[in-house]
């Protein structure tokens, strides 16, 4: 959404803003500027920076310890050879994610400061001077370990990937709606212990991100038995090879979640209204 | 928990505002926030109520407009009030929907006094 075409004006805000009445003394103005406008405004300038670079730039987020390290190691394993391949580390805590990468060859940079929930395109922008961005072919941003808040923040990237690990259970996707609707890829991860689950089913897993209505492919990974890796790698080539025909013509590439506002703004259906409590009777 | 350093925003967006219209002091706030935006309406309250003090937003009040989670079918035509981890057609039960609200993150108006 953004704040000069009147798109912040969803049926969901537009009545309010109709209704304003002046009280006495008091004058009252309409804004509708986003919240994250700030954030946004960055995270638009990143991206303008990755694309002049000619950079697809991955984002990874899951829980804590959910394997988005271990799966970069096994990404740069097999691709250094054929891309220049550089990490973002949002490990706050420590230096070992930034230490496991370098370790493979590749430079890594770690953001040490900020909030600790989440980045934010500002520190990401902050990260950008410490790599020469022409040189690169693939930037992958490992976000801090967080179903919560690193949904909410743009930061310039083409892609979200959401990794699920079948140790969290089945479930989180219609626990963390707001993380699950924005994966462009669902990756169930350590599938190696499936057998010693018995209550993680990937089909469930796959049900409940349906019921996000987002149609996300889904790709079951293991960095032990490398289950599920060519997958991965195919996904990641089709998604560079998108990505450099985009920029052939003068596009980018978006998340889908932040493109969805897009299709009613320029929406003329007049679609029937179905309240929560309804008892329905399609007519 | 991003809430806080969100109600910095927005309070400096506030505050701008006040400044551009010459306010005396701020009457009330009024954002919109859908109930999937990611935000804790509590959390942004609480928020609110510690940093707006010695501003010029010191007494206004913050009103959260909350707004449902909407999605228009993509195979019907119906759209649909829904819960935010089921975004299916409430009549063919689809789940080739798209998101009308839900999402808003807005500030949508500041009252002042002049
Ligand atoms: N069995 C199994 N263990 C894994 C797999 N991937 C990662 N692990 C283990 O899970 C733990 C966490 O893995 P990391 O790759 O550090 O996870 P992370 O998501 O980067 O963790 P944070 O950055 O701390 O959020 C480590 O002990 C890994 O060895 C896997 O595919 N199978
Ligand atoms: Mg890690
Ligand atoms: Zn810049
Ligand atoms: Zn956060
Ligand atoms: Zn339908």
């Amino acid at each position: 959404m953004c704040n000069t075409c009147g798109c912040n004006i969803t049926p969901g805000n537009r009545p309010l803003v109709m209704a304003e009445k002046p009280k006495n003394g008091v004058t009252t103005i309409s804004v509708l500027e986003n919240l994250l406008s700030k954030n946004n405004n960055q995270a638009e300038h990143n991206r303008a920076h990755f694309d002049a670079a000619k950079v697809l730039v991955i984002n990874l987020m899951s829980s804590p310890g959910s394997g988005k390290t271990a799966l970069l190691e096994a990404t740069i394993k097999r691709l250094r050879d054929s891309f220049k391949i550089a990490v973002i580390e949002g490990d706050l805590e420590t230096e070992n994610d930034t230490q496991r990468i370098q370790a493979q060859g590749v430079p890594a940079y770690q953001i040490t400061t900020g909030t600790a929930c989440h980045l934010d395109a500002h520190l990401v922008h902050n990260a950008l001077h410490h790599f020469s961005l022409n040189d690169l072919d693939l930037l992958f941003i490992e976000n801090v370990g967080n179903l919560v808040c690193p949904a909410s923040f743009d930061l310039g990237h083409h892609r979200n990937v959401v990794l699920l690990s079948v140790t969290e259970g089945d479930d989180k996707p219609a626990k963390y709606p707001v993380m699950f609707r924005a994966a462009d890829l669902m990756l169930i991860s350590k599938t190696d212990l499936l057998p010693y689950l018995d209550d993680f089913s990937t089909s469930n897993a796959k049900q409940n991100l349906q019921n996000l209505a987002n149609a996300a492919p889904v790709i079951e990974f293991s960095s032990k038995d490398s289950n599920g890796l060519d997958d991965w790698i195919a996904w990641l080539l089709s998604e560079i090879k998108t990505y450099t025909e985009l920029l052939q013509t003068k596009k980018t590439q978006r998340p889908k979640v932040q493109q969805e506002g897009q299709f009613f703004h320029t929406s003329s259906v007049k679609p029937k209204f179905y309240p929560i409590n309804t008892k329905i009777t399609p007519d | 928990m991003h809430e806080l350093s969100l109600c910095d925003d927005l309070l400096n967006q506030v505050i701008a505002i006040a400044q551009q219209n010459n306010a005396q002091s701020v009457e009330s706030v009024t954002v919109t926030i859908g109930a999937l935006a990611g935000i804790e309406p509590s959390l942004l309250e609480n928020a609110f109520s510690i940093i707006k003090i010695n501003t010029v937003a010191e007494f206004a009040q913050l009103i959260i407009r909350k707004v449902p989670v909407t999605v228009l079918c993509l195979q019907c035509g119906a759209k649909s009030e829904v819960l935010l981890n089921h975004l299916l057609c409430h009549v063919c039960k689809s789940h080739d929907t798209s998101l009308i609200s839900g999402d808003e993150l807005v500030l949508a108006s500041v009252a002042f006094f002049v």
